[in-house]
């Protein structure tokens, strides 16, 4: 994807040094629109670092990255809080406010941000928590009652409650046991379905392969700071990048 | 000679990354400060964070301050009492409780007991957030965790203090009273009249003062070392830690320097 119209995320010549380390080596590539694009890289690669510039949370050192044609640098602190409104982000642990219960965790950003009287916003995280598998005897239990998969997907339902043009996956699947991996895969796959018509893009941060070949469309493998292979998911299983055959053997 | 010598150097060393690492992190706390100020006006004021907030530091402390309050009294009376006897000054075991407890014992000792018991609870509320995500998780929605977490707590301690500095005051003002005249016999007439000729708004001005600034900068230390967190729960129990230590250390200090200023405009 080399075209910046075709693009969500348009990343070029993107260096970022870290104490005193090259963690992004100029790096330039861009994550195609409505579709799920997996970065997929050992630990370490820099993929964390690369969530944080797609959420304009580090500056990079040089280089640019664009998001739905917004150049991010172009962007002061106020607009950067006011754009980062177009993503939704499932943590790795949900990072659900522990003070809230599933109902109140899912509103909040409704609360903050729409106009929404009670009833609605009360209608809204209904569906939303209904629609993610949560029963109504769980929206009022607090995130330390709720197993990891339900707060999983409570995560998600805050993730889309304000209708993200893009949302984010950092290592969805890790340290799950297999049903609730597929569980969360389904979840991803059928949260794709249902947005993919309002052109909604989808950004996965993981290390699992079996994961990235079930549900993506795109896979860009990350090491040491650098893109080594960009492909569509049918393409990247036949790789000749023996860095990328040495990972989906493991 | 040479052993002396490198063990002199070292010990140098030693002192010196000590201090530079002592006075960076007070450069950190100042710029934590001015962070707050330039957060402070900004839209949208956070009101059911600041209630909220008001009633754990303010309301949940009140029953030991009070009880804190009532002992301290009763046990300044006592040994006011047992030293004035000796020069035949009894009478004024009243003023001079009511003076040590308005002037330095109800902002200093309240002061101590939120560093211990909200301050520490600042950093670890916000250290186990920021390790579980839950401020990543904030910023990306485009909410501000430094206004949405430490703007409000900052606030309501700084308010908090000065209440309950005066509760702690009026709470060990009358313990003094019931074992200067009920267990020292004091004449309680007198205790008034000794308490109304000595006792000025100005001393309660004093220490209402001093209490807010030390709502101001236990919460500050709160909140910077929740904010500081890194290395999961070791990190939460070592800023929690950090909290108190330096949350207490600060009100001392801070007392002798806004004392040598007040004492200047404010002496009654």
């Amino acid at each position: 994807m080399s075209s910046f119209e075709e693009a969500a995320v348009y990343i070029k010549d993107l260096t970022t040094i870290l104490g005193g380390q090259t963690v992004l080596n100029n790096l330039s590539f861009g994550i195609p629109r409505n579709k799920i694009t997996t970065i997929l890289g050992f630990s370490g690669a820099g993929k964390s670092t690369l969530l944080k510039h797609i959420l304009g949370l580090l500056k990079p050192t040089s280089g640019s990255i664009s998001v739905l044609g917004e150049d991010l640098n172009d962007l002061s602190e106020f607009e950067l809080k006011k754009f980062r409104r177009h993503f939704g982000m499932l943590f790795q642990y949900a990072a659900l406010f522990d003070s809230l219960s599933a109902y109140e965790n899912v509103a909040f950003p409704l609360n903050e941000f729409t106009e929404l009287n009670e009833d609605e916003i009360e209608e809204k995280v209904y569906g939303l928590l209904e629609s993610v598998g949560i029963k109504v005897d769980s929206f009022f239990k607090l995130p330390s009652e709720l197993s990891g998969g339900m707060r999983k997907r409570v995560g998600l339902a805050r993730a889309l409650a304000l209708d993200p043009d893009i949302m984010l996956y950092d290592e969805p699947t890790t340290g799950l046991d297999p049903i609730t991996t597929k569980m969360v895969n389904d979840l991803i796959l059928n949260t794709y379905k249902k947005n993919v018509k309002r052109g909604m893009t989808s950004i996965i941060i993981s290390h699992d392969v079996k994961v990235t070949l079930e549900i993506s469309d795109f896979v860009a493998f990350l090491d040491h700071g650098k893109i080594v292979e960009f492909l569509p998911v049918e393409d990247f299983v036949n790789s000749q990048n023996k860095l990328v055959q040495e990972f989906l053997a493991l | 000679m040479n052993k002396l010598l490198k063990f002199f150097v070292l010990i140098v060393e030693k002192l010196g990354f000590s201090l530079m690492n002592n006075l960076s992190g007070l450069g950190r706390v100042i710029f934590f400060c001015f962070r707050f100020f330039y957060w402070l006006p900004k839209h949208p004021f956070r009101l059911k964070e600041l209630v909220s907030q008001l009633y754990d530091i303010g309301n949940k402390s009140l029953f030991i301050i009070a009880l804190s309050g009532a002992f301290t009294g009763m046990v300044m009376a006592y040994q006011t009492y047992f030293g004035f006897r000796l020069i035949s000054v009894d009478s004024l075991v009243g003023p001079v409780v009511a003076l040590s407890l308005a002037k330095e014992l109800a902002p200093v000792l309240s002061g101590l007991i939120v560093a211990g018991r909200s301050g520490s609870a600042m950093a670890a509320q916000i250290g186990s957030m920021k390790v579980t995500e839950q401020l990543d998780a904030l910023e990306v929605m485009g909410i501000s965790s430094f206004q949405y977490l430490a703007v409000p707590r900052i606030i309501a301690a700084s308010l908090c203090l000065p209440m309950l500095s005066s509760i702690f005051l009026f709470v060990g003002n009358v313990g003094s009273y019931f074992v200067g005249t009920k267990a020292l016999m004091i004449d309680g007439t007198i205790y008034f009249s000794k308490l109304g000729k000595w006792m000025f708004v100005e001393d309660i001005g004093q220490g209402l003062i001093k209490s807010f600034f030390f709502g101001f900068i236990i919460s500050v230390i709160g909140t910077y070392f929740g904010f500081k967190v890194e290395q999961g729960a070791a990190g939460v129990g070592k800023a929690t830690n950090q909290a108190v230590v330096w949350g207490m250390i600060s009100v001392l200090i801070l007392d002798y320097i806004l004392t040598s200023f007040l004492v200047q405009f404010m002496s009654g």
